[in-house]
């Protein structure tokens, strides 16, 4: 079972969720770590570890445990950074990407000199996530600022034809999926960005599918904020990241306010705290950042270039033997260049959902409807797909397994 | 295997060659329902007459896309509501959600049958959660459409 990546056998062996039996006794076959994935017992002993010794607030309190809680949470934001290449006041902790995104597109519009104004414009693509399309679409509404995006070519690749003309002295950010969760597709986000500063625009990448399968260097993109989320990278459900640059969280105003980001507070007015505590009020989620950091480790330790050359020999998999059935339309780029693992299609005559649930009686577990992407169904011409997302666990059999379950979907409705 | 218990014939007979199926005129409301987890919509229409002063179902026109539950349970829905008095498509509609609310528990002969009929069908989709959506969407849109032509008519 092992690739010339990784040695999947054992990493499938700290993964307990792996070896459960699913519908009709079938051994669960996961194809959905785009969703969430699964969380190894590294992870989850840390998290253990954390609750059963150290358990306390970080950032206050004089006693041991106190202490302790704050070098976890501190020294996961320090692993978080490292992963990244960034500065550890850049990394501030979030409850999700979602959040993350949030975070930024309210401080555009709160006071200081990120500040939208009307007749400015927020440029996005039709390949976003719901988490990064809807936050800049109530941007503007708050603002009066313009949304505008970048289309998306019917191979599933952003029509970057117009990025120079549609990058203008008035956009203020341009905000840019790194993988799409649908399609795989990986934009040259460097080169986004570079047209970006330019024109003088902020440039965001949404990163919640690459941080977790691809190696990612904040400064080699150049992008002016990053956001993730732990829970889809062996992580912890509750925790996500947003990277900004230093200079730029530091002209911030706080986004949720509260105890533990504040500097003085009088019964007339409060002052914050420099970021990253700025943006998080509140005792922190130390359980889940302790998680995250294990998560880090782990992922470092089987090397995230490894784990992207194995999920690129995954996708090639799936690419090749999907072609091969009669009526399976694949969703963006047919070749793994500049594709992560995200495998969406089409079957002819066949809604997702049937696939999915045929699938599911198979013991595959599949995402089905439009993926939190509608825009992007819609200018894919699609209703909504089944997706398959792969990670370190999934083998070439799981795939093969995957195109086998296509063919008993088409066969048990095609049939009367 | 269990598929056969969720996809029974009569539920893709009705998917292969769905009732009264097609928007129709004239109507007396029209809604548009979504399926916000899968996109999966339907548009519905319903015209009602009045009988010795009793509004009656006289037509359900509709047009959708959507998975094989969701398209046969629209379709065993018009045949179960259409020349009926809306009182009593009201009831049906109610025992269609209580069947699909039952998780699994009911079992043939249960008192709904003679009026569920084959909606009965549908029962084992009740087993799996993130379909009972499916399964309710053109029933939610006919109870919406229907509510709407009973307050045009006052």
């Amino acid at each position: 079972m092992s690739s010339v990546h990784l040695d999947v056998e054992a990493i499938r062996a700290d993964f307990p969720a792996l070896a459960r039996k699913v519908r009709n006794d079938k051994p669960l076959i996961y194809l959905d770590s785009g969703a969430t994935s699964q969380k190894p017992v590294q992870v989850l002993d840390a998290e253990r570890e954390f609750y059963e010794r150290h358990n306390s607030a970080a950032h206050r309190g004089t006693h041991l445990l106190g202490e302790e809680a704050t070098d976890v949470y501190e020294g996961a934001r320090g692993k978080v950074a490292a992963f990244l290449n960034a500065g550890p006041d850049e990394v501030v902790f979030t409850k999700n990407a979602t959040e993350a995104i949030n975070l930024v597109a309210y401080a555009m519009s709160g006071p200081g000199r990120l500040r939208v104004q009307p007749g400015d414009e927020i440029l996005i693509t039709e390949m976003e996530h719901h988490a990064n399309l809807v936050p800049w679409q109530q941007l503007c509404e708050r603002t009066g600022a313009t949304l505008r995006w970048l289309n998306v070519t019917p191979e599933g690749r952003l029509d970057l034809d117009r990025l120079d003309s549609m990058i203008t002295g008035r956009t203020r950010i341009v905000a840019v999926t790194h993988q799409s969760n649908v399609t795989g597709t990986i934009p040259p986000v460097a080169e986004i960005a570079r047209a970006a500063h330019e024109k003088g625009a902020l440039v965001l990448a949404d990163a919640a599918q690459s941080v977790p399968h691809q190696p990612v260097d904040v400064a080699a993109l150049d992008v002016d904020f990053l956001a993730f989320s732990a829970h889809k990278m062996l992580g912890p459900y509750g925790i996500g990241v947003l990277f900004g640059r230093g200079e730029l969280l530091e002209a911030m105003p706080p986004f949720l306010t509260g105890g533990s980001m504040i500097e003085v507070v009088r019964m007339e007015g409060s002052t914050f705290l420099p970021p990253p505590q700025r943006f998080e009020p509140g005792v922190p989620a130390v359980a889940e950042a302790a998680g995250l950091a294990a998560a880090v480790d782990y992922l470092n330790a089987l090397g995230m270039d490894n784990v992207a050359a194995h999920e690129e020999s995954l996708t090639a998999h799936a690419l090749d033997v999907l072609r091969e059935i009669n009526g399976v339309r694949i969703l963006g780029p047919d070749t793994t260049k500049d594709r992560g693992g995200a495998v969406a299609f089409e079957l002819e005559d066949v809604h997702p959902h049937d696939v999915g649930q045929v699938l599911d009686e198979l013991g595959i577990a599949v995402r089905t409807g439009h993926h939190c992407a509608w825009p992007l169904h819609r200018a894919l011409g699609v209703q909504a797909s089944t997706r398959a997302t792969f990670y370190v666990y999934n083998t070439h059999d799981e795939v093969d397994a995957l195109a086998d379950g296509i063919r008993h979907a088409q066969r048990f409705f095609r049939a009367g | 295997m269990q598929l056969q218990s969720m996809y029974q014939d009569i539920i893709l007979d009705h998917y292969r060659n769905p009732h009264h199926k097609g928007l129709r005129d004239p109507f007396d409301a029209e809604v548009h329902h979504v399926n916000p987890v899968c996109g999966d919509e339907v548009t519905l229409r319903v015209t009602l007459k009045d009988v010795n002063g009793e509004p009656v179902v006289e037509d359900v026109s509709y047009d959708s896309l959507g998975c094989s539950i969701s398209q046969a349970s629209a379709s065993v829905m018009t045949d179960l509501v259409i020349g009926k008095p809306v009182a009593e498509a009201m009831t049906i509609s109610q025992a269609f959600l209580e069947l699909m609310q039952s998780k699994g528990s009911r079992v043939d002969g249960e008192p709904h049958e003679d009026v569920l009929e084959d909606a009965m069908a549908f029962a084992g989709v009740s087993k799996y959660p993130a379909r009972i959506k499916c399964a309710l969407l053109g029933w939610m849109a006919w109870k919406d459409a229907t509510a709407r032509a009973m307050e045009e008519a006052q």
